[in-house]
């Protein structure tokens, strides 16, 4: 491309850019004359360089907008819908800028639409300036017949035109740069260095970077060297070097955020908010290349904030808050990080809303949602595919969710955060390092290898062995590490790496974050931390997770980077909360269905019990002395509430000393203990439950691991704990009864949801197939809810629903399916057949909730 | 003048730097290779294919190795790390080939080289680009592209 063409093109986007800021804080200030000044100024020169250019359509454009804008500096009262007519125009300009910058060339089409528009405004009888209008105004052809004969030289004269505004245009330059003058002053300063130049120099400082390395430590092998003085001056000549270099890749944030005043703009008017945006600390400078990353993001969130944060006007009113709502963003250095905070004054998160959406979506069940602070429910809107707005917006809702902005955090070592205080704003907080070309990183050794982990996402060392303070333990094969009364999942370098060895249960373990992910690394010796230059990983290893780059050592050799985040997702699977729930949310029938997670304990006798692990949020061992007697019960402060503490049978006995083992269970912010004496394992299998038990808590045996185990029915158990534990959450009295027949081929989950539903104050009728239910429907009485498995042999789920709906006494039954697998295409066909509801198999408050509203109930009580 | 300059592109001579992997002589146009070096503190990279012997520092570059006995799916080397390697530079990335030894450098008319005869073992076959016939030996030309197209490799098997 042609050099003059080029620089024009990347002044101009600069330009615009300013002047996008600029006129928003001009419609605040419409008597600012210096902002006016500047504004115009732009578009004069835009105007002026287009002539010589020939660019001729772009020049009428820029000429039209710059009356307007004459206008205005001579008196004329600035309107929003000025201000949007002249924002419009520079958007027009920037798309046929960007077609010129990919081909070089204007595009065809014309700008009458716009121009018209201009022309009309400047025309405006009402708005006339109160001052004489300049010289230059008045030798110009009265504007509509004017902006005509512009228009039809646009198509056909383009070289008479061309002749004509290239003179105006010499004339023009001359006086915009008199008016320049004082800006050139202090532009002399600066000088424009190509990226790539920039680029190719921090290159060659990682080089000496490591060169440097590499010297230091051959002299730290010879104590007496005469190298020893003049090396530690190259050393500190390196890094000012380095630091200097680093600081011509710095730019202000600012320029990541000259769009946004014009995007809240926008999106005030779109969505009829008032909106403020205030941002400070805009000079805060960081690495360009980081700069690029956090844009859009940030984009995304300012958009987020006007969108779902800021409320409308009259709910602001309502609320005693000001008319106007503010986004305020911030930025400041800390440490080798920069901080950037994005602020608004609205509504706050939805928490109750959150906790839905996750549920009904199967991000995480139920239990774990109690289990979660509000602050941790909030993070939830960090998971792909999560969005809580009820309806798609044009404005936040364009596929790009809160999990890419996370995302791209995550891919440059950055951390996202949020705080939401209902009602009074929520706040994001974005965490970035400085630069990545060079980053502190520990080194750590592995079955005799040696790799680099990058310490900005590493919280702390623990040293791991059988005696000390921390010891590695094992539920099931995985292991985890007790850190101060959490379980954190451990992850064997050696093992994700398959790099053989034994396989010791002592170590270091380096203490992970990755989002909001914290896992330990398992290392055999941690040796030193060092300053590493990030080299890119060659093509044929680049499809290696667990690795994100390579780097050379101060001793030369080469040693790959460590990726948290892709080692984390190579041990995903395999972390045993976690992988509960990848059998519950895989809806694509991937994962076997037909694999049950069983925790295995022991308690009371020897014989192993078992529960699902699904109903477990969480095992604890407490402090005995902890353990507070009331009303000959056994509770436990924890988490700032008494939880009861339960034993399956008397034989289980609850230690007076040492560490109690027990199983916590929790739904909606309530919390039981149940007592065991040992854990024992986490085992994924077959669930068949062979003898049926009589026995309260007991659901049956079933063989486990070759062994007799109890399947304990902690349905049983909850209401012993809080004798309202079902109802409770509604806070009234339970409807009368009702009939619902519940159809499952599963004796496991009848028997657990039959006590369910019993507790919730409906009567049940559980059979074990949909046969066996018609027969029910035609000789008992009337059933008032059928909720009914969709996987069941002879007959399924569907067909049963499509013989109900045949039957005219039960054509109006409301039936709700219940599926390990809620997929889009099953509740298609459900609909079609006439199923009410679906309700996902571990969803115990959604089946309540469901059948509460098939039943009216609901309305009822509404 | 056509016919001339025909001629003296038929008789136009590649030099070829050798070298032998399992006793088999192997061929590298000159202008493809940087350098002939001895590999050592070779870092081996876990997860990484069979072909990827490891990663190691040359000169402040950082050099992809590959085993070319590996790659030619013949037995391994017995004891210790490749005698010597070959570097070269492709797509901007540095790569070493592992070879058991290096010869000397040949020239050779383009005319004498041949194609590849129809008994050549497949997996050599697939890794050449022609063979000129030797006193008593075949040199094989290697194709350096398809030798880095492991990729490709792997969706076959």
């Amino acid at each position: 491309m042609d050099d003059l063409l080029q620089e024009f093109l990347t002044e101009t986007n600069e330009s615009l850019e300013r002047v996008d800021a600029e006129l928003v804080r001009f419609e605040q200030e419409p008597n600012n004359g210096q902002i006016l000044g500047n504004i115009f100024r732009l578009v004069h020169t835009i105007k002026g360089t287009c002539g010589f250019l020939a660019l001729p359509r772009l020049e009428t454009l820029a000429h039209a907008a710059e009356n307007l804008m004459g206008k205005f500096r001579d008196g004329m009262p600035v309107t929003t819908e000025a201000v949007t007519l002249i924002l419009s125009t520079i958007d027009r300009i920037k798309a046929i800028l960007e077609v010129i910058g990919a081909e070089e060339r204007e595009p065809e089409g014309d700008d009458r639409d716009l121009i018209g528009l201009l022309a009309t405004w400047s025309q405006r009888e009402d708005l006339k300036p109160q001052s004489q209008p300049r010289a230059e105004e008045a030798e110009r052809p009265r504007p509509t017949p004017g902006v005509h004969a512009i228009d039809e030289a646009t198509d056909s004269d383009a070289p008479l035109l061309e002749k004509q505004t290239a003179e105006k245009s010499l004339a023009d330059k001359r006086s915009a740069e008199r008016s320049d003058d004082e800006r050139e002053r202090v532009a002399s300063h600066s000088i424009r260095v190509n990226v790539d130049t920039l680029d190719h120099l921090m290159t060659t400082v990682s080089e000496l970077v490591l060169t440097r390395n590499q010297l230091l430590e051959l002299v730290r092998r010879h104590e007496d060297s005469d190298f020893k003085v003049p090396l530690q001056r190259l050393s500190n000549v390196t890094a000012e070097l380095q630091e200097g270099v680093m600081k011509t890749r710095m730019q202000p944030i600012g320029n990541a955020w000259q769009k946004l005043p014009r995007i809240v703009r926008d999106l005030s008017a779109e969505l009829g908010k008032q909106i403020e945006l205030e941002m400070t600390g805009a000079d805060t400078e960081l690495d360009r290349q980081v700069l690029e990353m956090v844009k859009d993001p940030l984009t995304h969130l300012v958009r987020n904030c006007a969108d779902h944060g800021i409320e409308s006007a009259a709910e602001r009113l309502a609320a005693g808050k000001p008319l106007r709502g503010t986004i305020r963003l911030t930025a400041c250095h800390e440490g080798g990080h920069i901080i950037i905070e994005i602020a608004d004054d609205g509504r706050g998160l939805n928490v109750e809303r959150i906790r839905a959406k996750a549920i009904e979506h199967g991000f995480a069940s139920e239990s774990e949602i109690a289990a979660k602070s509000e602050a941790e429910t909030c993070n939830l809107i960090f998971t792909p595919g999560f969005s809580t707005a009820a309806k798609v917006t044009s404005i936040s809702g364009r596929g790009v969710g809160m999990d890419v902005v996370r995302a791209n955090m995550e891919q440059i070592g950055g951390t996202v955060d949020l705080k939401s205080v209902p009602g009074g704003g929520t706040t994001f907080t974005i965490k970035i390092p400085l630069t990545l070309a060079i980053v502190s990183a520990l080194i750590v050794e592995a079955g005799g290898e040696r790799f680099a982990i990058p310490q900005l996402s590493v919280l702390e060392l623990v040293r791991a062995s059988n005696g000390g303070d921390h010891r590695i333990e094992r539920l099931k094969d995985t292991p985890v590490l007790r850190l101060r009364n959490k379980l954190l999942p451990l992850i064997n370098l050696k093992e994700t790496l398959q790099l053989g060895g034994s396989e010791a249960d002592k170590g270091f373990v380096v203490v992970t974050q990755v989002g909001s992910q914290i896992f330990g690394i398992v290392v055999d010796g941690v040796l030193h931390t060092e300053e590493i230059v990030i080299k890119p990983m060659s093509s044929k290893l680049r499809h290696i997770a667990a690795f994100s780059g390579t780097t050379i050592l101060g001793d030369g050799t080469v040693i790959m980077i460590i990726d948290p985040n892709g080692v984390a997702q190579t041990i995903g699977r395999a972390m045993p909360v976690a992988r509960a729930n990848e059998i519950e949310l895989d809806d694509d029938g991937t994962a076997d269905e037909d694999l049950t997670p069983l925790l295995v304990f022991r308690a009371g006798s020897q014989q192993p019990k078992a529960v699902l692990l699904s109903l477990v949020s969480r095992l604890e061992e407490i402090d005995c002395r902890q353990i507070e007697i009331s009303d000959g019960g056994h509770l436990l402060q924890y988490r700032d509430q008494l939880m009861p503490l339960l034993r399956i049978d008397t034989q289980t006995a609850i230690k007076h000393e040492g560490a109690q083992p027990i199983l916590v269970f929790s739904d909606n912010g309530r919390s039981m203990g149940l007592v065991v004496d040992e854990i024992v394992d986490i085992v994924e299998q077959r669930l068949d439950i062979e003898v049926a038990s009589d026995q309260p808590g007991v659901l049956g045996y079933a063989v486990v691991k070759g062994t007799a185990t109890e399947i304990v029915d902690i349905g049983h158990f909850l209401p012993q704990a809080f004798a309202d534990w079902f109802r409770w959450r509604d806070g009234r009295a339970a409807p009368r009864s009702r009939r619902v027949l519940l159809v499952d081929d599963s004796a496991f989950f009848r028997d657990l949801l039959a006590p369910l539903i019993k507790a919730a104050g409906y009567h049940v009728i559980a059979v074990a197939s949909a046969a066996r239910a018609l027969d029910t429907i035609k000789s008992g009485p009337p059933i008032d809810i059928v909720v009914t498995d969709i996987e069941m042999p002879e007959m399924d789920g569907f067909e049963f629903a499509a013989a109900l709906r045949e039957n005219p006494r039960t054509s109006a039954v409301p039936v709700i399916a219940l599926s390990a697998m809620v997929s889009a295409d099953a509740i298609e066909r459900g609909r079609g057949v006439g199923f009410h509801d679906f309700v996902a198999k571990f969803d115990r408050t959604g089946l309540i909730a469901a059948i509460k509203e098939q039943s009216g109930d609901l309305h009822q009580a509404a | 003048m056509i016919g001339r300059t025909t001629m003296q592109s038929d008789n136009e001579l590649t030099e070829f730097v050798t070298f032998t992997v399992a006793g088999q002589i192997f061929g590298l146009p000159i202008a493809r290779v940087q350098d002939v070096f001895k590999p050592f503190h070779m870092t081996r990279v876990p997860l990484a294919g069979a072909e990827i012997a490891g990663v190691l520092n040359l000169r402040g570059r950082i050099v992809t190795a590959i085993d070319m006995r590996n790659r030619l799916a013949v037995k391994k080397r017995e004891g210790g790390e490749a005698p010597m390697a070959i570097g070269i530079e492709a797509k901007g990335e540095s790569f070493g080939l592992l070879v058991d030894a290096v010869g000397e450098v040949l020239k050779l008319s383009d005319m004498q080289r041949e194609p590849n005869p129809i008994n050549l073992d497949p997996k050599l076959a697939g890794l050449s680009s022609g063979v000129y016939r030797l006193e008593g030996q075949l040199l094989v030309v290697l194709d350096i592209d398809r030798v880095l197209d492991l990729r490709g490799e792997a969706v076959a098997a």
